[in-house]
């Protein structure tokens, strides 16, 4: 491999409870790339995000950072490592503003400021002083992007980030997220709208009832009609 | 009736009022963020009273006594609730939620037990320092209490203090969005442990100078944190739930209905807070400003 493997997640399992979610799941993540999690409703995308991030940790398995085991370890040491958490369902800190949303957040380098994060999204600039809860939909995903960000991250988990959002802000997110891996950003991207991941990432993993099934470039994932159809509805 | 009297009475109820704002704002700042419902806050209120008694017979009953008192029985309480936090509480803030009232309302058993073993049964009192004596002539026959005048004083001092730390401040603004979401708090590389320690703290922090304020004007005894945690938790809930202009305004009504009441009807004008809280909770069962639960 002349890449360097920046997460390893190996044969990991997740419980909620008593019900077994995720089976052995393993992916990598290479520095420099968009990864697909691709898979339908309930498929384990959002728990798999999770796992990584310490939110639920595994029963077995284990999740392994830029060389180092992170299995168990909680949620914010793993952020001062430099992973970045953009969950599906958009939680804001919705009592602060646009701008404490960002203010408050972690920084463990200077590398993305305030500044920077507006000239990303400039929109966020324009309404900086607005409550988080206020915010459109769009709005809300543009400022956990933008939260994550703080943290200047080397690896980014975004779950679904187009989720419900009108086409036209889904393509100008799109470029966004292009833009952060010109920065330099390495993204595990979880999707069940394959059209919009395909334009992105470089290699997929396929997950169907917390199994990963196919995993390969985008190009080997185009041609495999069968894992398309039977995965994936398309 | 005496228009004087009225106005005597509401000045009567400010003060009242005043303590019953710091000791709930403390009360309802720690049921917000950290979600639990700390039974033992009356306790630590009781605790400041008496450690403001010990902390001013030492410096000799007078006023160094008491200003040495007015920070160091609420530092020694919030020092208390700091190890009680640490040893405790923070292996318990996903606990349920009477599984917490239950733990805490042990731990108002253990205080209470605690102060009559250090201080004893017998009544104790703290003077009034001295500058603090007498009263002021606000109008012909309107007498105040200059000590009235003080915590009247103090109750805005308090409440602008709180209002910086939670509006202004990184911890302030943390702790309100840990009130809120603390999972998410926790994946942009806070430690909410600690900003949960710190705002245990700093509530009780609260009920120890509610406890150091209201000493020179009471006798202090054991028991004194029954009646006061009953009424700290109607007012939060009256005010709505971890919202601390709702404990400012819940301490209002009560004391206003409280000192007006007694003028009205004497021999039970202690019931006139609570019917108060009926009413509220008829119309705005939520309580009156928005409740952060
Ligand atoms: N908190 C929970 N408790 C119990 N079961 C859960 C919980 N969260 C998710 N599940 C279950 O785990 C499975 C995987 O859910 P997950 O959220 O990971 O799917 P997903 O791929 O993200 O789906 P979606 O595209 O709808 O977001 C589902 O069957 C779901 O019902
Ligand atoms: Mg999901």
């Amino acid at each position: 491999m002349n890449e360097e493997c920046l997460l390893e997640v190996n044969r990991v399992n997740t419980f909620y409870g008593l019900s077994h979610i995720l089976f052995d799941v393993s992916l990598k993540v290479y520095k420099g790339e968009i990864v697909g999690l691709l898979g339908r409703n309930g498929a384990g995308k959002s728990t798999t995000m999770k796992t990584i991030m310490g939110i639920t940790p595994p029963k077995s398995g284990e999740v392994i950072y830029k060389g180092e085991a992170i299995t168990g370890k909680p949620p914010y040491l793993l952020f001062r490592m430099g992973i970045g958490y953009v969950p599906d369902d958009r939680r804001v800190f919705s009592d602060l503003t646009v701008e404490d949303n960002l203010e408050i957040v972690y920084r463990r380098t200077n590398q993305w400021s305030k500044h920077r994060v507006y000239e990303l999204f400039p929109h966020l600039k324009d309404i900086r002083s607005r409550k988080a809860g206020h915010l459109s939909g769009g709005e809300q995903q543009m400022l956990t992007i933008a939260r994550a960000l703080m943290g200047s991250p080397e690896l980014l988990l975004l779950d679904e980030p187009t989720e419900g959002l009108a086409p036209i802000i889904v393509k100008s997110l799109e470029d966004q997220i292009r833009k952060l891996k010109e920065a330099g950003i390495s993204i595990l991207l979880a999707e069940q709208n394959v059209r919009s991941a395909l334009k992105l990432v470089d290699r997929v993993y396929v997950i169907d009832n917390g199994v990963i099934k196919f995993e390969g470039t985008k190009k080997a994932l185009e041609e495999n009609e069968e894992i398309k159809r039977r995965y994936l509805l398309i | 009736m005496d228009l004087y009297a009225v106005l005597s009475q509401i000045l009567v109820g400010l003060s009242r009022t005043v303590i019953l704002f710091i000791v709930s704002s403390g009360l309802s700042l720690i049921l917000g963020v950290l979600r639990i419902p700390n039974v033992a806050h009356g306790s630590l209120y009781m605790i400041g009273a008496y450690a403001a008694y010990t902390i001013s017979k030492y410096f000799g009953g007078q006023d160094t006594g008491f200003w040495v008192a007015l920070f160091g029985a609420p530092l020694f309480v919030a020092f208390l609730s700091f190890i009680v936090e640490r040893s405790v509480f923070q292996f318990l803030y996903e606990r349920e939620h009477l599984m917490l009232v239950l733990l805490t309302f042990g731990f108002s058993l253990i205080f209470g037990d605690l102060v009559k073993l250090v201080w004893g049964g017998e009544y104790k009192t703290v003077p009034v320092p001295r500058i603090f004596q007498g009263y002021i002539l606000l109008f012909e026959h309107l007498h105040l209490p200059i000590y009235n005048a003080f915590l009247i004083i103090i109750g805005p001092v308090v409440a602008l203090l709180l209002w910086l730390f939670v509006n202004k401040t990184k911890m302030g603004k943390i702790s309100r969005a840990a009130a809120v979401d603390r999972e998410m708090v926790g994946a942009v590389g806070i430690n909410v442990s600690w900003v949960f320690g710190v705002t245990f703290v700093i509530g009780c922090f609260l009920a120890g100078l509610g406890g150091m304020l209201v000493a020179p004007t009471i006798s202090v005894t054991l028991g004194m944190d029954h009646s006061l945690i009953m009424e700290s938790f109607l007012i939060v809930i009256i005010g709505g739930l971890g919202n601390i202009w709702g404990a400012l305004l819940g301490a209002l009504i009560f004391g206003l209905t409280q000192s007006l009441g007694i003028l009205l009807w004497p021999q039970f004008g202690i019931v006139f807070p609570y019917a108060a809280v009926v009413l509220v909770l008829v119309f705005k069962p939520k309580g009156l400003l928005k409740s952060t639960w």
